[in-house]
């Protein structure tokens, strides 16, 4: 029986010919991230009694989260992590305002194929889209691989999931995703090793395969895999920071469970407040009013995500008593988003465009919701409170769904928005 | 062996009711953490919660962020232990690595209601509830060894020690 790509790539790192299902190994990871959270990491090291981070060049630290400052209390951890990854001679360092961590890891060249990439965050899963095996781990465990550079991790099951046919424009990976986190659940895929495939998922960008791999952690999976080629090859041309050996499943590998979606039939999904799973087509809240739409973060807030929103937002104007928010995800993609016009686009249609980061998502700053507003997100999260009061509400969708939504003043089915030219 | 009474939750309990976004890049201690633990999901917890009671849920227990806060502010709350249907992979992670025992209960929890008195014993690997037992399996040695230090920073610290002595 051939192996999985979850079993070859711990095999690999743990030095062994082969590992079963429920094997702990102990393993060493390529690259670790954290972000604004290493304030609180390096205070933990500290207690080690470890004077120095072993090998500072695996580790990748971005500010993100809280960028600019909103408070006193997060400049001050800011300008802790500034001086932490100075002494310990950490280069890999993106300070505020180059992006968030999901997406700067790949702009960087952190996120190689068949790589072992660990993160104190949840959405470390994104990397899976360049075939890394990456997930999230916790703060006090960042601490220790910062003291050790090893970890113990379980190796999962996997899970199949083949997508056949195209998606029809404006139905993106974001609402295929949606859909598949919707039928198994939010745990549906708890503690699995998630791989994508089929003819849908080949022909995905990498941008839209990000969001495939991103949200796997939706589904309770440990990382969500796809297989590398061509487009993947060509994007790290330039940018990878170190070699790498791509690694793919066995055809005869075990899975626990395959799933098989058709891409041509799928319409623009939504999960409704206040959970991820709770996902119906669009047409079933069309209507819903709302207060404000979210365009960015590290699920959809790429180039291809501000191009698509753009063409529901050209010569429009978004609709009176709607806040509309614009993140780029990154420097680069703001840079790339000027030089198309698409900032312009924004503005004029009356969007607030705001620095990369992760701004309003995790509800810490920059665009939190009052007690009974509703807001449309490209996020992937949308629990009760998330982005401020606990009795606000996010329903999430596609950058087209969310910029259709916010002309309308209320949510929208992007298939029949007139697009562009003001008409 | 412990025993302790019971805080009863449903399914898919995530860390932003557990533990607010708004609160997780704050400079907070574990008994800052413990006044918003479960705040958005049960604004009496916080205030009632006593040393040594046990919170029960069932499916997914503590999905979404990594935030290790959501262990560490129920275990600063002074919870005993947490059993659940199934937890998130995160949150099974960070509660181990606090010290805050976490027992899987694959049979299900709809037994318990709030309020009930529970018997946990580690060693058989057994929740008693009303007389009647309900194994769970033990957890694997790795893991055990560093809840048993009483999580993963001072597990280290003796790893640490051992291994320049």
């Amino acid at each position: 029986m051939g192996m999985t790509f979850a079993q070859k790539v711990l095999a690999k790192k743990a030095g062994f010919a082969s590992v079963a299902v429920g094997q702990i190994v102990d393993v060493e990871p390529d690259f670790c991230l954290s972000h604004d959270n290493t304030a609180a990491i390096a205070k933990t090291f500290a207690k080690l009694g470890v004077e120095k981070v072993k090998n500072p060049e695996r580790f990748v630290i971005v500010l993100d989260h809280t960028v600019p400052a909103s408070t006193e209390e997060y400049a001050q951890g800011h300008k802790e992590i500034r001086a932490f990854v100075a002494k310990q001679g950490i280069k890999a360092f993106y300070d505020a305002g180059v992006g968030i961590c999901h997406q700067v890891l790949p702009e960087m060249g952190f996120a190689l194929p068949g790589n072992l990439i660990l993160g104190s965050d949840s959405h470390t899963t994104a990397y899976g889209a360049f075939g890394a095996f990456s997930a999230g781990v916790g703060r006090s465990e960042m601490a220790a691989l910062y003291a050790t550079s090893r970890i113990w991790l379980k190796t999962p099951a996997s899970f199949k999931i083949e997508v056949k046919g195209k998606l029809q424009e404006p139905v993106t990976s974001k609402d295929l995703v949606l859909k598949i986190i919707g039928d198994l659940g939010a745990d549906g895929a708890l503690y699995k090793s998630v791989e994508f495939t089929g003819e849908a998922v080949g022909a995905m960008s990498l941008s839209s395969r990000l969001v495939l791999s991103n949200m796997a952690v939706e589904m309770g999976a440990k990382n969500g895999y796809c297989a590398p080629d061509a487009k993947t090859f060509a994007f790290l041309e330039g940018r990878a920071v170190a070699k790498y050996t791509p690694i793919y499943p066995d055809p005869d590998a075990d899975y626990e469970r395959t799933l098989t979606y058709d891409a041509a039939t799928l319409g623009p999904q939504v999960a409704r407040p206040h959970t991820v799973d709770n996902v119906v087509p669009v047409e079933d809240v069309e209507g819903t009013k709302i207060d404000q739409a979210l365009l960015g973060t590290c699920t959809n807030g790429r180039l291809e995500d501000l191009r698509q929103a753009a063409r529901f937002l050209e010569g429009k104007k978004i609709s009176r008593g709607v806040r509309m928010i614009v993140l780029p995800a990154s420097r680069e993609v703001l840079l790339d988003a000027l030089r198309e016009g698409l900032i312009e686009t924004f503005v004029r249609a009356g969007a607030m465009v705001l620095n990369p980061g992760c701004g309003p998502c995790l509800g810490a700053h920059e665009g939190v919701m009052a007690a009974g507003e509703v807001c449309i997100s490209t996020a992937n999260r949308n629990f009760q409170g998330r982005m401020g009061s606990s009795e606000a509400a996010t329903y999430l969708a596609s950058p087209a769904t969310v910029a259709a939504s916010a002309v309308l003043g209320a949510i929208a089915d992007p298939r029949k928005a007139g697009r562009g030219g003001g008409a | 062996m412990i025993e302790g009474k019971v805080w009863k939750y449903g399914d898919d309990v995530n860390t932003d009711v557990i533990f607010a976004g708004k609160y997780t890049y704050k400079p907070l201690t574990p008994a800052e953490m413990a006044e918003h633990a479960l705040e958005d999901l049960d604004p009496s917890f916080a205030k009632g919660v006593k040393p040594g009671d046990i919170v029960v849920a069932g499916k997914n227990f503590g999905c979404g962020s990594s935030r290790e806060q959501a262990a560490t502010c129920i275990k600063a709350a002074g919870v005993a232990a947490v059993v659940a249907v199934s937890f998130s992979r995160l949150f099974f992670r960070n509660a181990i690595n606090e010290g805050l025992p976490v027992v899987e209960l694959a049979a299900g929890t709809d037994f318990v209601r709030k309020d009930d008195q529970i018997q946990i014993d580690f060693e058989k690997g057994v929740v008693t509830h009303n007389g009647k037992g309900y194994p769970f399996p033990a957890l694997p040695r790795e893991v055990l060894a560093i809840l048993n230090d009483g999580g993963l920073i001072p597990h280290l610290k003796k790893v640490l020690a051992g291994s320049r002595g």
